[in-house]
């Protein structure tokens, strides 16, 4: 067993949960991880306040594609507020493996566009 | 079968880097693109300058003054000799990032206006676009792309029809291209863009460690380059400059030691090189791209050339047994210069430099500083191997068996 490529790091990266295109949408953004080139975009749909529905898209490594599909789950049905509140720490615990200095920008990639998408703040996490 | 060096350059031993303790894994070095390893007799260069003849340079009159002043210019001699140019055009920089900088503020900012074009090509690296699109934006000028055929190549013919179109007022260009790996047909690049009365500027921060380059016989108005991708320090690159453009050209940056007089109204400019040397130099990494280029020239770049080809030709081969492996760029080995870079269907370049790294494998992964080009290449990064003259079959064959062990951890 692999202690970063998990099964289900694996499962998520072949199969993510919650890819695509979601239309309408309320909130969006798009965000770069200028090492590698990758990218990942998002569209939100909100309803009183919360996440309704949301949908990742782009192209990334594992680490990256997986963080996503993990955190979709996790985000829908949360509030905007509790979403500007989540830092790396959440995102590291939920996606469950060690992950390297150079690999955490993967990690949080998807964090980074949802926090984008809802409070505006693209400074985050610097 | 892949070519096979005649006689195959074993040179590991130089270089102390590659030394293991016991039970220590090897390290498997295939990212000389990035960076060189050093051989011994670098490091020795370095130290022994700093130990034994350190001072400024160009100001004392003791003893110890005058022998660092001795290395330094002993040193820009030996270096300038290595690409057959004069030690008189031959410009230390930081990088070769700042020798294209050079050229674009001090002849760009004089020389490039409104209604101009300047023309690059769409394989750049970025420090061989961005300066060009800040100067075009600063001065009204346009930015044009010489576009790429299916080969990952250039055609003479589309450089001709670029520069039919007029205004063109510089031409840069990679000699080698740090992710295609294509070899540009430079010496009748820079012929046609003289012909057009335009200038050329050539970025040779590939070519320079792995083949012959004569910089005179290329015929190039500019050519840059980087000392630590040649086996030598970072902290110093080299501008080639033609003298008639050098000095017409105002300074770069400015200060001392760039001076040949200062009063309180102004300030008149030193000789070349001098004058786009502003501020104490980089002696002591000059006097180590001295020994870099000392030992080049020793192992002869024929013979690396023809060690680093086979190889090429060796690594291409074991990449096109890897099932879902793509390789971009020219796909013979004659074309390209000693690399490779490669997508594997479903597994990303950086979960490959990953994966390889826990078994000593040490490739690059990403957009190589050339984003516009993935995009023409449809991808969003790539892994890239390349080789120095260290490399052995047996760091290819480490590849091939780690790439293998990847795809069985993805379930590919």
């Amino acid at each position: 067993m692999d202690d970063l490529y998990r099964d289900y790091i694996l499962e998520h990266y072949k199969r993510p949960q919650n890819f695509g295109e979601l239309d309408p949408h309320d909130l969006e953004a798009l965000e770069h991880n200028p090492l590698c080139g990758d990218e990942l975009g998002v569209h939100i749909r909100v309803r009183d306040g919360r996440i309704e529905d949301l949908r990742f898209h782009g192209h990334g490594c594992a680490i990256s594609q997986a963080s996503a599909s993990i955190a979709s789950e996790e985000l829908k049905g949360m509030s905007l507020a509790e979403v500007g509140e989540l830092d790396a720490d959440w995102m590291i615990e939920l996606l469950g493996i060690p992950v390297s200095a150079t690999r955490r920008k993967c990690a949080l990639l998807n964090l980074k566009v949802v926090r984008g998408a809802v409070t505006g703040d693209n400074a985050w996490p610097s | 079968m892949p070519p096979v060096a005649e006689r195959a350059l074993d040179l590991r031993a130089d270089f102390p880097i590659f030394a293991r303790g016991p039970g220590q894994a090897p390290l498997i070095y295939l990212d000389s693109g990035a960076t060189s390893q050093k051989p011994r007799v670098v490091i020795d260069a370095l130290a022994d300058h700093l130990r034994s003849d350190n001072a400024n340079v160009h100001r004392g009159v003791y003893p110890l003054a005058q022998r660092a002043d001795a290395a330094f210019e002993h040193a820009r001699e030996r270096i300038a000799a290595l690409t057959g140019a004069e030690p008189r055009t031959t410009i230390f920089t930081k990088n070769a990032t700042e020798a294209i900088n050079l050229v674009a503020y001090a002849w760009g900012r004089a020389n490039v206006g409104p209604g101009d074009a300047v023309l690059i090509t769409q394989m750049e690296h970025h420090a061989n676009i961005v300066p060009w699109q800040v100067l075009c934006r600063e001065r009204g000028a346009t930015l044009r792309y010489l576009e790429l055929d299916q080969r990952g190549e250039l055609s003479l013919a589309a450089l001709d029809g670029e520069l039919a179109r007029g205004n063109v007022k510089l031409v840069a260009f990679a000699h080698v291209s740090n992710v295609l790996g294509t070899i540009n047909p430079v010496a009748e690049m820079a012929a046609r863009v003289r012909a057009a009365g335009a200038v050329s500027l050539i970025d040779g921060a590939q070519a320079v460690p792995q083949m012959p380059v004569d910089v005179e016989r290329i015929g190039a108005d500019f050519y840059a380059w980087t000392g630590h991708k040649a086996l030598g320090p970072t902290g110093i690159g080299v501008l080639h400059g033609r003298a008639e453009l050098l000095d017409q050209m105002p300074p770069f940056l400015t200060g001392g030691d760039m001076i040949a007089s200062v009063d309180f109204d102004g300030a008149s400019w030193n000789e070349l090189p001098f004058k786009f040397e502003a501020g104490t130099p980089m002696v002591a990494e000059a006097v180590g791209l001295a020994a870099a280029a000392d030992y080049l020239a020793g192992v002869g770049m024929d013979r690396v050339r023809e060690h680093e080809l086979a190889l090429t030709g060796y690594l291409l081969e074991g990449l096109s047994g890897v099932p879902g492996l793509r390789v971009v760029g020219p796909p013979e080995a004659a074309s390209r210069g000693a690399l490779a870079s490669f997508t594997i269907e479903g597994l990303h370049p950086h979960d490959i430099a990953e994966l390889l790294g826990r078994e000593g494998v040490c490739v690059r992964a990403g957009h190589h500083c050339a984003q516009p080009l993935m995009r023409c290449l449809g991808v969003g990064a790539t892994a890239r191997a390349s080789l120095g003259v260290y490399n052995e079959r047996a760091d290819i064959d480490a590849l091939i068996t780690a790439l293998e062990h990847s795809r069985e951890i993805f379930g590919l």
